[in-house]
């Protein structure tokens, strides 16, 4: 008689259990705006990613289409994947001197993993993590960029 | 793959009866590139042999070629689930050798995003594990929370997973502004969730049926595999760095170290539920406290590292982290090793499991908390 009794009680135990869980879930049906899902790509005018995201590297050009890397490659030291390439040439300024300057900042997209070392170390602010996420194309070589925009140069009273 | 074949015809031809099943490497449950191959006598496990190698990227080795500033990010790489715990014990090691004062702020920073990502990574466990043993829909509801915590670090750190938020001498960035409000939402969010899970798994008598008395890891064993964190808890086995060897303010933060005796698959479960509370409580008495000051010790551009050998550790989300560094004085390492707790956890996995039959097995793996690249790295 007490097996049965143990039986019996362990069923009601088993099923109370499973509807304690039953009722949770059945619960969200009334609360339907605790759901999070979102509307991915349809959202894509909506949607807002925090300023510190890190989506790729971009380098910031005024209105005037003038930068303010200097090319002193600290940041192309700072990459642990080799992702960046500076490639510099020389400026002669006004008084006949020659000058080191940027003549090309290769970015690699391919070989990038955010780890934003190189916007740490750049000492002029001239490059900065930008929030696009969307990187996917047909063709690898479409991810390997130039940064600097053509024509572009130093801004005046960046050391 | 060659040679696995022929170990498989050796064993085969010593016992003709069993049956040698391989589980991976892509595989629904191992939740990621393990491959078990599982010899069975009927349904009753009598052997499992984990092969490695499928994700192997020498991180190691590679950290021998990267500056100290570099090699840290190499390591949210190897547990994923607790990216800034591994930062955080290599970025120790550093400091350690250079003799480094970190100062306050950053310390209370780095606690808190430990907790924080402890917590993600209990609940992602508790999504995928419950999954495997056949319940979706805790799934979901994990990821739910998850969420919330995956946007304060994507707010704070500027990343979802692989953060690469403890640099050598402190953290990367400030604080945002946002960032105490949100976590204040997050644990008032959290603490009736904790509640939603318990009604819907911990008390489940099909899941309790399941692990209970499933694949018992007796002290003794656990100590001897050198099983760390949630897995050598539930045996019983007193193993939290953050109460033995504390590190940053976790000797000035009240909080209890789990412990069950049972050794099965229910007690790892239980570790990790009541961690969760834990990392709570720990967060709750840091979000107002953050003192105020610099994020960061001043450092050199370049860092050397004086000759030598240090080791530090962490307690991650699966148990103790060590880092070794060997040093020649140099700008690069001589040498890295880490101790990943993933590698001990798993190499008790043939013990507990022979004996029980293939379905529990789902149900030892799940609750051992497998991240398959911090085993292989």
């Amino acid at each position: 008689m007490a097996f049965l009794k143990e039986y019996i009680s362990d069923v009601y135990r088993a099923v109370a259990s499973l509807l304690k869980g039953m009722k949770t879930t059945g619960s969200y049906f009334i609360r339907p705006k605790e759901i999070i899902t979102q509307q991915y790509p349809d959202n894509r005018a909506q949607m807002k990613l925090p300023e510190r995201f890190r989506g790729e590297v971009v380098m910031a050009h005024d209105d005037n289409n003038e930068h303010a890397c200097t090319g002193c490659t600290a940041c192309e030291l700072a990459c642990p994947n080799a992702t960046i390439k500076i490639v510099t040439k020389f400026d002669t300024t006004p008084e006949g001197k020659k000058k080191k300057a940027l003549d090309t900042f290769v970015y690699h997209l391919e070989l990038c993993t955010m780890c934003n070392l190189c916007v740490e170390a750049c000492p002029t602010s001239a490059i900065k993590m930008a929030q696009t996420f969307e990187h996917s194309v047909y063709d690898r070589n479409q991810l390997l960029k130039k940064l600097n925009k053509p024509g572009s140069k130093i801004r005046a009273g960046v050391e | 793959m060659y040679r696995e074949t022929q170990i498989i015809e050796a064993d085969n031809k010593a016992d003709g009866d069993d049956l040698v099943i391989n589980v991976g490497p892509q595989h629904p449950a191992t939740h990621g590139v393990l491959h078990l191959v599982i010899r069975l006598q009927g349904e009753t496990i009598q052997k499992v042999e984990p092969h490695l190698g499928y994700i192997h990227r020498s991180i190691e080795k590679m950290c021998e070629s990267l500056s100290y500033r570099q090699f840290i990010y190499v390591t949210s790489r190897m547990d994923y689930l607790s990216a800034h715990i591994n930062n955080h014990a290599c970025a120790m090691c550093v400091e350690k050798a250079l003799q480094l004062e970190v100062p306050p702020r950053a310390r209370v920073i780095r606690v808190l995003m430990d907790e924080l990502t402890r917590i993600a990574s209990h609940e992602l466990w508790w999504g995928a594990m419950a999954m495997d043993l056949g319940a979706f829909t805790p799934f979901f509801y994990a990821f739910r929370e998850r969420e919330t915590i995956n946007d304060i670090m994507e707010e704070t750190c500027g990343a979802r997973l692989t953060m690469n938020y403890m640099v050598p001498g402190g953290v990367m960035y400030d604080l945002h502004p946002n960032f105490q409000q949100r976590v204040k939402n997050f644990i008032q969010l959290f603490n009736n969730k904790i509640d939603e899970y318990d009604d819907l798994v911990t008390g489940n008598i099909i899941f309790q049926n399941r692990t209970k008395g499933v694949g018992v890891l007796t002290k003794e064993d656990a100590i001897s595999f050198g099983c760390t964190g949630p897995v050598g808890r539930a045996s019983g086995v007193s193993c939290d760095i953050r109460k033995l060897y504390p590190y940053e303010v976790y000797d000035k933060v009240s909080f209890d170290e789990i412990i069950e005796m049972g050794g099965d698959s229910f007690s790892r479960y239980l570790v990790r539920i009541k961690e969760l509370r834990q990392s709570i409580r720990i967060i709750e008495q840091l979000i107002d406290n953050i003192p105020e000051g610099d994020i960061q010790a001043k450092t050199k551009a370049v860092l050397k590292l004086p000759k030598g050998e240090f080791y530090s550790r962490a307690e991650t989300a699966r148990g103790e982290l060590g880092v070794y560094i060997v040093s020649e004085g140099g700008t690069t390492p001589y040498r890295i090793k880490f101790r990943s707790p993933g590698f001990s956890n798993l190499s008790a996995l043939d013990h507990i499991s022979r004996g029980s039959k293939i379905g529990d097995l789902m149900a030892i793996m799940g609750t051992l908390d497998l991240v398959i690249p911090d085993i292989d790295r």
